[in-house]
This record gives structure tokens, C-alpha cells and sequence, in this order.
């Protein structure tokens, strides 16, 4: 039971992690339609850099910080010299260009690794704490509550913010609302400084304890924002925070009981992710929460 | 109509070019170093899978990131199907002839082509892409763990093409000498692979003129008008699933031919990603553009790796300070993607053709046409008035 409840927890508390990804990838295409292949690239470029500072003495808040600053600019030199360029033209081609993006920036960072393991040096280490009489590492918890913060944060700005309406007016209606005095550009790098953050924010959780730190594993376990995002609905927010909470739990439930699971072979844990995504997109092949299609003729 | 109109014969000069071609690959054997002939042992290998993933995506507009699972499956059926029983590695194998094995494996991948088929009947655009992303990590999974087939992590042996008691390998004490020139495994392989390239390439010109291929195209420029004119939509994204997938298997035979040994790392989404960008450097819905992609693509590391004392910043081992050549490879084709999307969303095929009317002299069409759009993210969520595919009816 108790085993049961810790990792219901862990499930959860990753489960945040991943929906701070899928909501990144989410709000990218919702505004502008653009599938952003990159989400996992720009995560390992801020996620390395931020373990760079605090591994050359920095704190780990300013270290962070930092990494999120960089990869906000490197997120809006994408945007306006490689995506604006061509969107027009065509959504496809975008989506493809991010593949090439992400080739090159996670070809860069994994070469900068090498074979090392970047401890991320955060301050809670692998330190447990005990709440509501089960066991869990501090790192979860911190997760958990600073992955609710900024999901309450988002929503909140999205919701009452002058530039989250604008938002969801130009995801609604591109045309109308550009009409409306919306600027779309403004709106597009908008959306792209906040994948940049919230995949940063994620990237810090998942290379910390109990992970050893930032390797090419951690791409890996970025890559599940994307049956994440697809599981909820690539255009619901709602959807992502959902879908990612599913994965997590999936994922952490199915490497728990590993044991009693082996007849499904070593390391299925990585697999389940995808198996919900394909199971959930036979039902509803928009995702849960996404958009049904209405075609009329 | 501009459909119609651009599916006219190719222009003889093109023809030309490409009878040239084919006899240039004919003789190259005799003239080249083995290191060339085994590069183009793997850009064959490449070029026939890379025509498969166009087929699906070029011409039936369904996006596939799932590629290197079905060349993994024609791979490892090959080498399930024709291995003799009982290997020291306590393996199965099946011992049949290798050109059974061939086929069976090519009929395994489209089978499982097909299997995929409910799925991509149901799921469209980015959530077909990143659905068919999971093929591929499900596929890694049952080839690290089912050992017994797969030989698990460390991979297995692949057994040499025999065809009526010619064997394509390297046949221990005897020296095949044609014309002179001594033929050892890549050479032999590299007439297989020129064949099956040949036979890719034309099986991909009759499926795109054939009524399943106009079917495709239907389907790929909007489903419901292709529902309305009488396509069986879900039919035919099975059939283009089935096709390609055949291709890949192909592939996957002959990559692991060329490898001679095979292991699942080879088949990860990394291979997924290198074919899409063959078809998208070469050109999406254009043939000769994919051959030239899959050279590229496949050609670049180990052509870099040869060339890495001649290259600056490139060097051999790790730990020299330099990059070493795959990850070279690697930023070549990622920024290759990215530059000629940027210049020209056509790829390779639609340079070529902006440079031979250029040459010309004059436009071959008025206005260059829109680049075609493969495969339509947008509709799968979003429904604008604007695009509806067939106005009301009055």
C-alpha cells in the first residue's frame, strides 16, 4: 500500500514535469499552428547550460535563471530568422525545419557531453521528506509544487493577461483576430519564450534526482512531451496538463511493479508512454480534449 | 488540372540523364575503390526504403515517423527466415532459400504495414506522425528483448545472399575475377542494390500512375473530396501504408546485407528522422530527388569519416579536440534541412528544376507553382471556413 502511494505521488509529481513540456509544445501549435519538433532540442540547450552555471559556481535559482535566459534567445532567434520566414508559406514545411533544428542542437549538446553526466546541482540532492506518512525524495516534491505554481501562473496569465487573450484570440481565430489589431508576430515569439521557459523549468526536473543528471537520456525522457501532448489534445491546454499527468503515472506505475510486469521484458517502463498514447488515439483520434473535426461539404 | 498537366512522360533530356545514370552505375564497380562501392552499397540500401517513405508521404500525404521499424522488420525477418537452424548463438532460424526469405520478409513488413492500418485509417496529420513515433519504440523494445529472434541487444548475424548456388559474399579460397577486376561482397551487393533500386524506382512510377496512385493523391489533397468522388479513404491509406512499408522491408534486407551483422540501435528514431530527411531534402513527391536525398544522407559520415584528417575541425577519434565525423554528418544534414527549406520548400527537385528553366532560358510555367503540401497539420484539429475542401452544394 504504502509502495502503492509513493509511487502514485512519484507519478504524479513527473507526471507535472511532463505536462509543463506537452503544454510548451501545446501552446506553439495552438497559436501558430507550427509543430515544434525542436521542444526537446530547446530543452537539452537550457537545461545543460543551467547545470554548466551551477556546476562554474553559481547558485542554483540564478543558474537556472540563466539557462532559461539563454534559451529564451536562442528560442526567438529560431522563431524570427528560421520559422517566420517560411510559415507562411506553409505550417508542413515549418514542422519538418524543426526536425533539422533539433538535429543540430542536440547534436551539439550531446557532443558538449560526451559520455559525462552533468549533475544539475540542485539543493535538495537526493534528500527524502516525509508527507502524509509515506516516503518520497525532496526533488519530487519540488517538482510537484513549482511545476503547479507555474501551470497556476500560466493559466492565470492566459486567462486575464492583455497578451493571453491575445493569445487565445489568434488560436481561435488567426485571421479574425489579426483583424482585430492582434499582432500575430508579436503573439508567435510570444509563444515561443514560453515553450522556451516551461521546457527549461521541465528539463531541470527531469535530469535531477532520481535521475544522476543531464545525459542524452534526458532527451529521451523529453521526447514523452510529445505522446503527452497527444494524448490530451494538441489544441487543449487543458489537455496537456492531463495527458501529462497520465504519462507519468503510467510510466512510474509500470516501472514500480516492474516485477510483477516482466513478462512484458526489461524496460517496458519506457515503452508505456506510447502504448497509452496509441491505445487513447484509437478511441479519440484527436486526443482527449482535442478538437473533433467538423468537416462540412 | 495542374495535376494532370505535370504528370506528362518526363522530358526526354531526363530520360537521358537517367539511362546515363544507370549505365554509370553499371561499370562503376570496375573503376571504383571498395570503400565507394560499399557507400553505394548503403545508398541503395537507403534509396529503396527512402522511395517507400516518399510514396507514403509524397503521394498519399500520410506523415510516418515509423520508418525505421518496418526496415527493422525486413532486416531481422531476413535474417529470422534464411539463417540456418540451430546457430551457435542459440537462435531460431528458419533455413529457407534466401530469395524466400527475401519475399517473406518484404510480406512481413507490408503485413505489418497493414496492421498499422486501423490506426492511420482513424489518425490524421501530426497525431498519425507522433502515433507511428511509438512503432518505433515498441519496435526497439521487442528487438532488445526478444532474444531468441533478435539476438537481443549484441544483435546477430545476417546470412549471405545465395541465388541458385551463386553465393553475394565473399566465398572463401576462390576469387571471382570479372573482366579482371576481382569481385568480392560489396561488389556483388552492389548489383543487388542497383536492382532493387531499379525495381523501387519503377514499382514507385506504376503505383503513382496506376488508379491506386491517383486514389492516394486523392486522398493526400483532401480526404472528404476524395470521399465524395468515390475513394475508399481508409482503404487507400492502408494500401499506401502496405507499399510503403514492402519498400522499407526491401531496404531493411538489403541494409542488413550491407551490415552483415545487425543490432537495434541501428533502428531507432534516429534512423526514423534521417530518412524523412532524405525525402524532404530530395524533394516530397519526386523520385530523382530521393535517390539523390538518400545518397546524401547515407553517404555523409562515413565519406566525412574518410576525408576527416583532409577536413578541418573533423578528426577521427572522440577525444582529439574536433567533432568527430558522424556528429559532422549530422550537423550537415540538420542545417541542410533547414537552409533548403528556408530557400526552397521544394527540396533538391524543385532547385533542379528552377535551375533547368533557368537554363531554358525562359519559365517553364507562368508563376512557380505553390509547393505541394504533403501533408495538411492543420486540418486535423482546426476547421477554418476558408478551407473548407468543397463548397456547399447549391
Amino acid at each position: 500500500m504504502e509502495k502503492l502511494l509513493q509511487l502514485l505521488f512519484s507519478g504524479v509529481a513527473l507526471g507535472a514535469v511532463y505536462a509543463l513540456l506537452a503544454l510548451g509544445f501545446v501552446v506553439v501549435f495552438k497559436a501558430t499552428q507550427v509543430v515544434n519538433f525542436a521542444h526537446a532540442g530547446l530543452l537539452m540547450v537550457g537545461t545543460y547550460s543551467a547545470a554548466r552555471f551551477s556546476a562554474a559556481g553559481q547558485r542554483f535559482a540564478v543558474a537556472v535563471l540563466l539557462g532559461i535566459a539563454l534559451t529564451v534567445v536562442l528560442a526567438l532567434v529560431i522563431e524570427r530568422a528560421l520559422v517566420r520566414p517560411v510559415v507562411r508559406r506553409s505550417v508542413v514545411a515549418v514542422a519538418i525545419m524543426t526536425i533539422g533544428v533539433d538535429v543540430v542542437l542536440q547534436t551539439e549538446i550531446t557532443r558538449r557531453l560526451g559520455i559525462d553526466i552533468l549533475p544539475v546541482g540542485d539543493p535538495w540532492q537526493s534528500s527524502t521528506v516525509e508527507v502524509l506518512g509515506i516516503t518520497v525524495p525532496q526533488t519530487r516534491v519540488a517538482a510537484l509544487v513549482v511545476a503547479f505554481v507555474v501551470l497556476g501562473g500560466f493559466f492565470a496569465w492566459s486567462r486575464f493577461s492583455d497578451w493571453g487573450v491575445a493569445m487565445r484570440a489568434s488560436a481561435e481565430d488567426h485571421r479574425t483576430a489579426e483583424l482585430m489589431g492582434v499582432r500575430l508576430g508579436r503573439v508567435s515569439a510570444i509563444v515561443w519564450v514560453i515553450a522556451a521557459v516551461l521546457a527549461v523549468v521541465a528539463g531541470v526536473f527531469l535530469a535531477a534526482f532520481p535521475s544522476p543528471g543531464v545525459s542524452p537520456t534526458t532527451s529521451a525522457a523529453a521526447l514523452r512531451a510529445f505522446p503527452a501532448a497527444i494524448l490530451g489534445g494538441l489544441d487543449s491546454t487543458g489537455g496537456a496538463l492531463v495527458g501529462g499527468l497520465l504519462i507519468g503515472l503510467a510510466e512510474t506505475l509500470t516501472q514500480g511493479y516492474q516485477d510483477q510486469l516482466s513478462f512484458l521484458g526489461q524496460g517496458f517502463a519506457a515503452v508505456v508512454p506510447y502504448v497509452v498514447m496509441v491505445a487513447v488515439l484509437l478511441v479519440r483520434p484527436t486526443g482527449l480534449f482535442g478538437t473533433t473535426e467538423a468537416t462540412r461539404v | 488540372m495542374s495535376e494532370v498537366a505535370s504528370r506528362r512522360r518526363a522530358p526526354s533530356g531526363g530520360r537521358a540523364a537517367g539511362l546515363a545514370l544507370l549505365a554509370a552505375a553499371v561499370v562503376a564497380p570496375f573503376y571504383l575503390d571498395a570503400f565507394w562501392v560499399q557507400v553505394g552499397v548503403f545508398a541503395f540500401a537507403a534509396m529503396v526504403a527512402a522511395l517507400g517513405l516518399n510514396l507514403l508521404v509524397g503521394e498519399a500525404g500520410q506523415l510516418s515517423l515509423a520508418h525505421s521499424f518496418f526496415i527493422a522488420i525486413g532486416a531481422y525477418g531476413y535474417t529470422l527466415f534464411a539463417s540456418p537452424p540451430g546457430e551457435p548463438g542459440g537462435q531460431i532460424g528458419w533455413g529457407l532459400p534466401p530469395l524466400v526469405a527475401v519475399a517473406l520478409a518484404v510480406a512481413t513488413a507490408g503485413l505489418a504495414g497493414l496492421l498499422f492500418s486501423p490506426i492511420a485509417g482513424r489518425v490524421r496529420g501530426i497525431y498519425l506522425g507522433v502515433a507511428s513515433l511509438g512503432l518505433v519504440f515498441l519496435g526497439q523494445h521487442v528487438l532488445v528483448n526478444a532474444e531468441p529472434v533478435t539476438g537481443g541487444f549484441n544483435g546477430r548475424d545476417v546470412p549471405p545472399l545465395t541465388v541458385a548456388g551463386f553465393s553475394f559474399d565473399d566465398v572463401p579460397g576462390e576469387t571471382l575475377l570479372v573482366l579482371g577486376v576481382p569481385f568480392t561482397r560489396v561488389e556483388k551487393l552492389w548489383y543487388v542494390g542497383l536492382v532493387a533500386t531499379v525495381l523501387a524506382l519503377l514499382f514507385y512510377r506504376n503505383v503513382r500512375a496506376s488508379r491506386a496512385g491517383r486514389s492516394m493523391h486523392a486522398v493526400r489533397d483532401g480526404e472528404t473530396a476524395a470521399a465524395v468522388m468515390g475513394v475508399d479513404v481508409v482503404r487507400f491509406k492502408g494500401a499506401a501504408f502496405l507499399v510503403s512499408s514492402m519498400l522499407a522491408g526491401l531496404g531493411g534486407v538489403l541494409l542488413a546485407l550491407a551490415f552483415h551483422h545487425i543490432v537495434p540501435e541501428t533502428f531507432g528514431v534516429l534512423l526514423a528522422i534521417e530518412y524523412l530527411a532524405m525525402i524532404v531534402i530530395g524533394g516530397v513527391g519526386s523520385p530523382g530527388g530521393t535517390l539523390a536525398g538518400a545518397l546524401f544522407v547515407s553517404s555523409l559520415p562515413v565519406v566525412l569519416q574518410r576525408y576527416s584528417d583532409a577536413l578541418p575541425f573533423v578528426t577521427e577519434s572522440p577525444t582529439g579536440g574536433g567533432i568527430t565525423a558522424g556528429v559532422a554528418a549530422r550537423f550537415c544534414y540538420g542545417t541542410a534541412i533547414v537552409g533548403l527549406l528556408l530557400v526552397e520548400p521544394g527540396g533538391l527537385a524543385a532547385l533542379a528544376r528552377r535551375l533547368r528553366s533557368r537554363l531554358a532560358g525562359r519559365p517553364r510555367r507562368p508563376a512557380p507553382a505553390p509547393a505541394p503540401t504533403p501533408v495538411d497539420l492543420g486540418d486535423a484539429v482546426h476547421i477554418r471556413d476558408d478551407v473548407a475542401p468543397v463548397a456547399s452544394s447549391p
